[in-house]
């Protein structure tokens, strides 16, 4: 339906098919031969990527490949070549494009001082002016994500006071606070624990069943980014290499080509479980042999 | 209680009693204003010619429009506190809450606890114009327009200006901003040394006026400083709801729908221009602008919604205070007001510091 809504995005090239929108629906998140220099390196060459409505796609890709950057353009924080949409307009004012994508940085600024409440809060300044005050309508949103967050009774505390798990929903709760229909998330996990990790990525999971929200993740944890998630892209060199279901991505050949890494696959019922090796002796085969390897994977005794 | 968490507006309606946004609370302004009219009353109390408290007020209270009170005040003595000690009140009031509002829009726009007004070169360029203007010899001309105040606020508005490009051709970052009005301080202070060599005897002078004074010949400089208040905290106030936005960076509060930069370029402009007209009026008062916002965040809390008007409030009775005691200290000579705001500034500060809890930095 967003296909009918979405006058902008087709105008102007005689559209490639877009990629992903597995059903021929126009993408919430549109991103078509996007180039980003950052101080003279260019960072992202022509990526091309779709969102669809309600899906949750995790990028991963070595350090320095520029997925952060992505979500950054994304978000329009970056000048770009190319085109990014989002649910089909290209040209969005800073707060009307905040109003439609929420962010969950990697490592968020905490404000020397700053309440619980009035931080979750600040996830409302899209929708009013700057000039003005909450109305009782931004609380009630606000009370209400915290207490979906099992943050109910922290409003009081300094954000400062929290733990790391704490802090993350907190983070999270400002995001959704905002109401947007896309969720980026940047290295959610970074400075969590296992349990933890598994709290976050599972509360972004309900709360896109709940809420219908389109999630664009990076992820370094390349299980976990097969665990959550409908799709993993991996982002190398400046492009989207390649996409899919993450039983078809996270290859043994896939992660020693992109991701300089000795690995083994152990395939799990809940998708492929990346296990780290010891410097592999026969490296060279990694590339070449990619089909051999695969088979080696799937023999091994987990 | 957890259970329900997904259902039930309930539960909601109970959270929602338990989210107060950090707005200011009438207790807090309650507070502020008490300072304000017990400094007040002070200030116009005490002095060499005893004059009662009690009396000072009803005869404050004669001064307002539509008002008639007897306060039995002699008038010799009405003229003392109506002509002499009013006006000098309500310049430290408009001068302290000056200062220290554009101290904490400096630390809320900069995120530096550091910053104060004179960050960005105000010091150094209403330095410099002074002492040009007094070595000139241009201040003895006894006219209707103070000359020295006048070279002052330009000085420092052209010292901002000129850290506000240079900064901005340096780069997108705060830090450069800061580290172009250091430069461009050490450069003006240079000059200025230059300048006070050079010209040995108007040395004395030039010390008295850097080194601060609130100082009144009757209502032209509070009158002056009036409009410059009026306006720049007008501005400020408006955006201190941006500026809490600003507190998680920049790149975080353009996700949130603000544009940082220009929101800094407001407020700044806003605080500077503040910053150099209490400068041009009172010499160079260090340690309000610091002192002040800090303690009130240690006090109410770190929002600039509340940091912001009680900074004013309580800048201007602290300024009052500062400068009772520097006029009746050593009575019937002056001491420099920036030595009191420190000398009493300091211990005070460390004593809030010591006893609050708060995280504010």
């Amino acid at each position: 339906m967003s296909g009918v809504t979405a006058p902008g995005v087709t105008s102007k090239r005689p559209e490639q098919p877009v990629e992903a929108g597995c059903d021929g629906l126009a993408p919430v998140v549109g991103v078509n031969s996007l180039d980003v220099r950052l101080d003279g390196t260019h960072v992202l060459r022509g990526v091309r990527l779709a969102v669809s409505e309600g899906e949750w796609i995790n990028i991963i890709g070595p350090n320095g490949a520029g997925k952060t950057t992505l979500l950054r353009a994304v978000l329009g924080l970056v000048a770009y070549d190319g085109e990014v949409s989002i649910e089909g307009l290209t040209k969005l004012r800073r707060a009307e494009r905040a109003r439609k994508v929420a962010y969950v940085p990697q490592t968020p600024v905490i404000p020397p001082g700053m309440l619980v409440a009035d931080y979750v809060l600040l996830g409302r300044t899209p929708h009013r002016s700057i000039f003005a005050g909450e109305t009782p309508a931004d609380r009630r949103i606000a009370a209400e994500v915290l207490d979906r967050l099992d943050l109910r009774g922290f409003g009081e505390r300094t954000v400062q006071s929290l733990s790391g798990g704490e802090r993350q929903r907190t983070v999270l709760a400002r995001a959704l606070a905002q109401q947007a229909d896309v969720l980026l998330l940047d290295e959610p996990t970074t400075a969590l624990d296992l349990g933890h990790q598994q709290d976050v990525l599972e509360l972004v999971d309900a709360l896109r069943r709940e809420r219908g929200l389109t999630v664009l993740a990076t992820l370094h944890d390349l299980t976990l980014a097969a665990r959550y998630g409908d799709q993993v892209a991996i982002l190398a060199g400046g492009v989207i290499v390649q996409r899919g279901p993450p039983a078809q991505v996270l290859t043994v050949a896939n992660i020693a080509e992109h991701f300089d890494a000795h690995v083994r696959v152990i395939d799990d019922p809940e998708g492929p479980v990346i296990v780290p090796t010891t410097a592999a002796p026969d490296t060279t085969t990694a590339a070449d042999g990619a089909a051999s390897q695969a088979q080696h994977a799937e023999g091994v005794q987990p | 209680m957890t259970d329900a968490r997904s259902t039930g507006s309930s539960t909601w309606a109970s959270a929602d009693t338990a989210l107060q946004a950090a707005d200011l609370r009438l207790r807090q302004l309650g507070i502020g204003a008490a300072a304000v009219v017990v400094a007040v009353v002070a200030g116009l109390t005490i002095g060499p010619v005893g004059i009662g408290a009690h009396r000072v007020v009803l005869e404050l209270a004669d001064a307002l429009p539509g008002l008639a009170f007897d306060s039995g005040l002699s008038d010799a003595h009405a003229a003392i506190v109506r002509e002499i000690r009013l006006p000098r009140v309500a310049l430290g009031l408009l001068v302290g809450a000056t200062l220290s509002m554009s101290g904490a829009t400096y630390q809320a726009a900069f995120r530096n606890p550091l910053a104060d007004p004179y960050l960005l070169g105000i010091a150094a360029g209403a330095g410099l114009g002074a002492t040009l203007a007094i070595t000139a010899n241009l201040g003895d001309g006894a006219g209707a327009l103070d000359p020295v105040p006048l070279a002052a606020f330009a000085g420092g508005l052209v010292a901002v200006t000129v850290s506000y490009a240079a900064g901005h051709l340096g780069g997108r970052s705060t830090a450069s901003l800061i580290l172009a009005g250091i430069a461009v301080a050490s450069f003006l202070t240079a000059c200025q040394t230059y300048v006070l060599q050079a010209n040995s005897d108007a040395f004395r002078r030039i010390i008295a006026w850097i080194l601060g004074r609130i100082a009144t010949s009757g209502w032209s400089e509070p009158a002056l400083m009036l409009p410059y208040f009026v306006i720049t905290a007008a501005v400020v106030m408006r955006y201190r709801r941006a500026l809490d936005v600003l507190a998680v960076g920049d790149e975080e509060a353009a996700a949130l729908g603000v544009n940082p930069r220009r929101v800094r370029l407001v407020v700044v402009l806003a605080a500077s221009l503040a910053a150099a007209a209490a400068v041009s009026v009172s010499g160079l008062i260090g340690f309000v602008g610091i002192i002040v916002p800090h303690t009130v965040r240690l006090a109410f809390g770190a929002s600039n919604r509340v940091v912001l008007p009680l900074s004013v409030l309580f800048g201007g009775a602290f300024m009052v205070l500062a400068d009772l005691a520097a006029r009746t200290v050593l009575s019937p000579a002056e001491l420099p007001i920036g030595v009191v705001t420190a000398f009493l500034g300091a211990p005070f500060f460390v004593l809030v510091l010591r006893t609050s809890r708060r995280e504010i930095w």
